[in-house]
């Protein structure tokens, strides 16, 4: 594929992909106000909610790294689902893997936290820089559980690339990490709880405390940025996560493995491709599911609570996935 | 999407000579919509995002909390609470304003950004109400900040403030929520009636 194709798949994912994370943030908006008892918000909030801050007509600037941070933000978020394949065998949606694009993608979750922290201390607002402090404090304490659990997969599958962590996945259940090694996806997905940053781990825009954290002073188009990240960002998240634990999704064989092998010759490519999607659709709104579920059943912890509780229990865990990879 | 510029500039007169810097001299500028289609899909978009700046100024602040549970519920309206000014874009004065709250809610509205919306909850928004006569009460809202809808009764239920929310979607809709521009071409009418009132205004003259 020339380099001019690759952008224009890359463009096209991200457009399938920030589509999703704003119809999933709007169902699980909805899904979490059943909970409640309540009727909730059309699904197709967010995208109103998008268009009405870009469309304000006035915006206070605190200075250049106020511009940058939601810049900064929105290239951590776009950088991390750039470098991870959406979908196996499908060229469209291979983005710009390459061997060790898991080194790159662990570094982007982290850059776009720091970029924001810069953007948000300028503001100048108390209740940012106190907002930052939480959440780089939290973000180092569940990153060792996920760095151990994707070191784990690592070592297991003697390779720092999605792809082949995902190609080794193929072939049917028994395949995925969940089963092989199940201690590693248990620490992944408790730090994947802090990471999404709901209830009980969400002390960064913690609303009845520090309303609402790093972002209080951003408004307008800065904010709609702020707002389309956390969208692509969340999607990201979740891709990856299915890429590394749950046997990701494949265009060629996928939902279809099941069926004989000449069954799959006979599927035209774009039907591959698009049950690929649905595949991915289906398994990333399932994990999303379990932070929804964990979120509406906990209250909030307080932060040292919560750093305590990631380097305890979980870290330990990840390390017993550790040895169970070299087993 | 506009920025503010900085002249024409405000004396900032009640502000001590060291403290000016800190603070911006800029006056309210007038953005005016862009008619049309346009204008009229970014005027849905408005009306069906409404954040409420999470300020409860008065005691009809009572009747906003009912909004937010399952029996009335306005998420299904698109409306949402946001703890923040510069992110909300509705303002809710929770009946009576006392002289105190009025320099606070002159500061919530001047930070908050256009277009803005401002919807006056009770009688004593309207007239004063029962402290029509009370030493430290204003009685009109709108002579200080502009005001797009008023809800009367003492309290109105929540019933009637979903009422008047749908009462200001028609007319974000129908283009004649301005307020934020109102208040810009008559900027210096309505800060001599907020100097009128607040005696110790010790804050610039436009707290954006």
């Amino acid at each position: 594929m020339t380099i001019l194709g690759q952008i224009g798949a890359a463009a096209f994912s991200v457009f399938i992909f920030i589509n999703y994370g704003f119809l999933l943030a709007g169902s699980m908006a909805r899904i979490r106000a059943r909970v409640q008892g309540r009727i909730g918000q059309p699904v197709y909030q967010p995208y109103i909610d998008i268009l009405k801050n870009n469309a304000r007509r006035t915006a206070v600037h605190h200075g250049v790294m106020f511009f940058l941070g939601p810049v900064f933000r929105l290239a951590g978020g776009l950088g991390t689902f750039l470098f991870i394949p959406a979908i196996l065998n499908s060229p469209l949606f291979a983005n710009f893997s390459f061997s060790g694009d898991i080194l790159l993608v662990m570094y982007f979750i982290f850059f776009g936290q720091l970029g924001m922290a810069l953007g948000a201390g300028q503001s100048g607002h108390p209740y940012s820089p106190i907002g930052v402090s939480r959440g780089l404090a939290q973000m180092s304490a569940f990153e060792m559980p996920f760095i151990l659990s994707v070191l784990a997969l690592a070592i297991k599958h003697n390779s720092l690339s999605i792809t082949a962590i995902v190609q080794a996945q193929q072939g049917g259940i028994a395949n995925w990490s969940m089963i092989t090694n199940p201690l590693a996806v248990i620490a992944a997905i408790i730090a994947f709880l802090g990471m999404s940053m709901h209830n009980p781990f969400s002390v960064v825009i913690a609303p009845q405390e520090i309303p609402i954290g790093p972002p209080t002073e951003y408004h307008s188009g800065l904010l709609g940025m702020l707002q389309t990240n956390r969208s692509i960002f969340n999607a990201a998240k979740l891709v990856l996560y299915v890429n590394l634990f749950f046997g990701g999704a494949s265009a060629t064989e996928g939902v279809l493995y099941a069926l004989s092998a000449s069954v799959l010759h006979a599927v035209p490519v774009w039907l591959g491709v698009t049950l690929g999607v649905v595949t991915m659709v289906i398994k990333t709104f399932l994990l999303y599911f379990i932070t929804v579920f964990v979120g509406v059943s906990f209250p909030r912890f307080r932060t040292d609570q919560s750093i305590r509780f990631f380097l305890f229990v979980p870290t330990l865990i990840g390390l017993a996935g550790l040895f169970l990879a070299r087993l | 999407m506009k920025t503010k510029t900085d002249k024409p500039v405000l004396p900032n007169l009640d502000l001590p000579a060291s403290d000016k810097g800190y603070f911006c001299d800029a006056r309210p500028e007038v953005v005016e919509p862009v008619k049309g289609i346009w204008e009229n899909f970014l005027n849905w978009g408005r009306a069906n995002s409404l954040w409420i700046l999470g300020f409860g100024t008065g005691c009809g602040a009572i009747e906003l909390r009912p909004l937010m549970t399952s029996r009335y519920d306005m998420y299904r309206f698109g409306v949402q609470p946001r703890p923040t000014p510069r992110q909300s874009g509705l303002f809710i004065i929770g009946g009576y304003a006392s002289v105190k709250t009025l320099k606070r809610i002159v500061r919530s509205y001047e930070q908050m950004q256009g277009p803005k919306f401002v919807l006056g909850l009770g009688s004593c928004t309207v007239n004063g109400g029962m402290y029509w006569d009370s030493y430290n009460t204003i009685n009109r809202l709108d002579q200080y900040i502009p005001v797009d809808v008023y809800i009367a009764g003492c309290m109105p239920r929540p019933e009637a403030l979903l009422a008047g929310i749908k009462a200001l979607k028609q007319r974000i809709l129908d283009g004649e929520a301005e307020g934020a521009n109102d208040y810009a071409r008559n900027f210096d009418w309505y800060k001599a009636n907020q100097k009128k009132i607040i005696t110790d205004w010790n804050m610039p003259d436009y707290n954006w």
